[in-house]
């Protein structure tokens, strides 16, 4: 399930920021525990404590005293943005340096957007 | 954090050879330790001496901060089951399960129960005649339902089949969660246990070659691969662990983590940098086989 490139901790909080996105978890819901986190993945407790509490930091998920963790408001748009953040590294580098070693021109791979898009089922 | 384990310039000689070397370290007080290694590294060392089954040549040894060795009040907050745990010829399941209770204050029956049930163990075979994995199975239910503070299992998946080692790792994880205390893992199976651990140790020739918490191992080493001449060039002054060759290319696990200098560098040489897995960090520490160009690179 989750591989070596990075932290576990940091892998289950990417998962559960993909899902608020997705909108698996809805904003102002419950999402599974640390624990159950742990259990279901089989990954250390602490781990998963880490992971979630990552999305605590940055505001996505809350804490209320003896009933769980939640989704808060606006969460979805905060990670949203943090993808859009992301998004030129993870995406636009990678394929503009792809393009580059196959000679395919910028006027192409505009080219190429517009079809992929024109095309898609 | 106070350490359930703790020991200090440990070194195990049996006749000429040590099977630990100097070894230090602490095991925080309700972790989860991977302890990692080729056989004949050192961890089954490492665990009779926490048990207090055997004492260190030199250096010292701690459980809550006491000498474990001869010691009765430390002795019964251990549990540790060889993997060749050896039982009375005449024994049968009942017999294991009416005698571990008595050096187990914290026994659970139901634990107990479940594993048994889940782990499919006969109950009316004599022990001498269980299979390997019956074996383990057994050691694995002395291991858990003792719910000792600290929890010492060595190979526990030897002959396991995969959906008793899953069924393991959640009895394992649930009881630990409701019942916390100091686990102790030794395995080979790496990749199936690396995410229940919160530190990890590599030893290798009776050294500690790794000891690190579970989220800094992506930045431990890399792997660097492509054309041997550009990898040489980029491995030298670096200190290679392992390597791979075959004729014009070269991969080499190297400590440490890659810089964006080396990034670039490799990109214009054609070379290829990736991270390097827990399974591949304890194969290149348990590596001897190293390139001496490569080598020479590194101590230069």
């Amino acid at each position: 399930m989750f591989s070596g490139e990075t932290p576990v901790f940091q892998q289950l909080a990417a998962q559960i920021a993909d899902d608020i996105v997705a909108g698996v978890y809805p904003e102002e819901t419950a999402v599974p525990s640390a624990t159950d986190f742990a259990a279901f993945h089989r990954m250390n407790p602490a781990t998963a404590s880490k992971g979630v509490n990552l999305l605590v930091e940055l505001g996505a998920l809350y804490k209320q005293r003896g009933v769980g963790m939640f989704v808060a408001t606006g969460a979805r748009e905060l990670l949203k943005k943090v993808r859009r953040d992301e998004f030129r590294a993870h995406f636009l580098r990678p394929l503009l340096d792809e393009a580059r070693v196959l000679g395919i021109t910028r006027d192409d791979l505009h080219q190429l957007i517009d079809e992929e898009e024109r095309d898609k089922p | 954090m106070t350490n359930a384990i703790e020991i200090q310039s440990v070194s195990r000689a049996y006749g000429g050879s040590k099977a630990l070397d100097g070894v230090s370290l602490s095991v925080p007080e309700g972790s989860i330790l991977g302890l990692l290694g080729r056989n004949g590294a050192g961890k089954t060392t490492f665990m009779s001496l926490v048990a207090g089954q055997d004492r260190p040549s030199s250096g010292y040894v701690e459980v809550f901060g006491e000498r474990p060795y001869e010691h009765e009040s430390v002795l019964s907050q251990v549990i540790f089951v060889r993997d060749n745990q050896r039982y009375p010829d005449r024994y049968d399941l009942k017999d294991v399960l009416r005698i571990a209770p008595v050096y187990a204050p914290n026994w659970s029956t139901e634990v107990a129960a479940e594993l048994i049930d889940g782990l499919r163990i006969p109950d009316r075979t004599p022990i001498k005649k269980f299979s390997r994995g019956q074996l383990s199975a057994v050691a694995i239910v002395l291991g858990l339902a003792s719910r000792a503070p600290v929890t010492l299992l060595d190979e526990p998946y030897l002959g396991l089949d995969v959906t008793a080692r899953r069924f393991f790792h959640d009895v394992l994880l649930r009881d630990y969660t409701a019942h916390p205390r100091t686990i102790v893992l030794s395995t080979h199976l790496v990749e199936e246990s690396e995410a229940l651990f919160d530190r990890v140790v590599i030893l290798d020739h009776g050294r500690v070659r790794l000891d690190v918490a579970s989220e800094e191992i992506p930045e431990q080493a890399f792997v660097l691969s492509g054309p041997s001449e550009a990898v040489d060039r980029l491995a030298s002054n670096r200190v290679v662990l392992a390597s791979h060759t075959v004729p014009g290319l070269t991969s080499a696990t190297i400590l440490g983590a890659p810089d964006t200098g080396l990034r670039s560098e490799a990109g214009r040489r054609g070379a290829q940098v990736s991270s390097v897995s827990l399974q591949e960090l304890v194969a290149a520490f348990g590596a001897d086989v190293v390139e001496p160009a490569l080598l020479e690179g590194a101590r230069a």
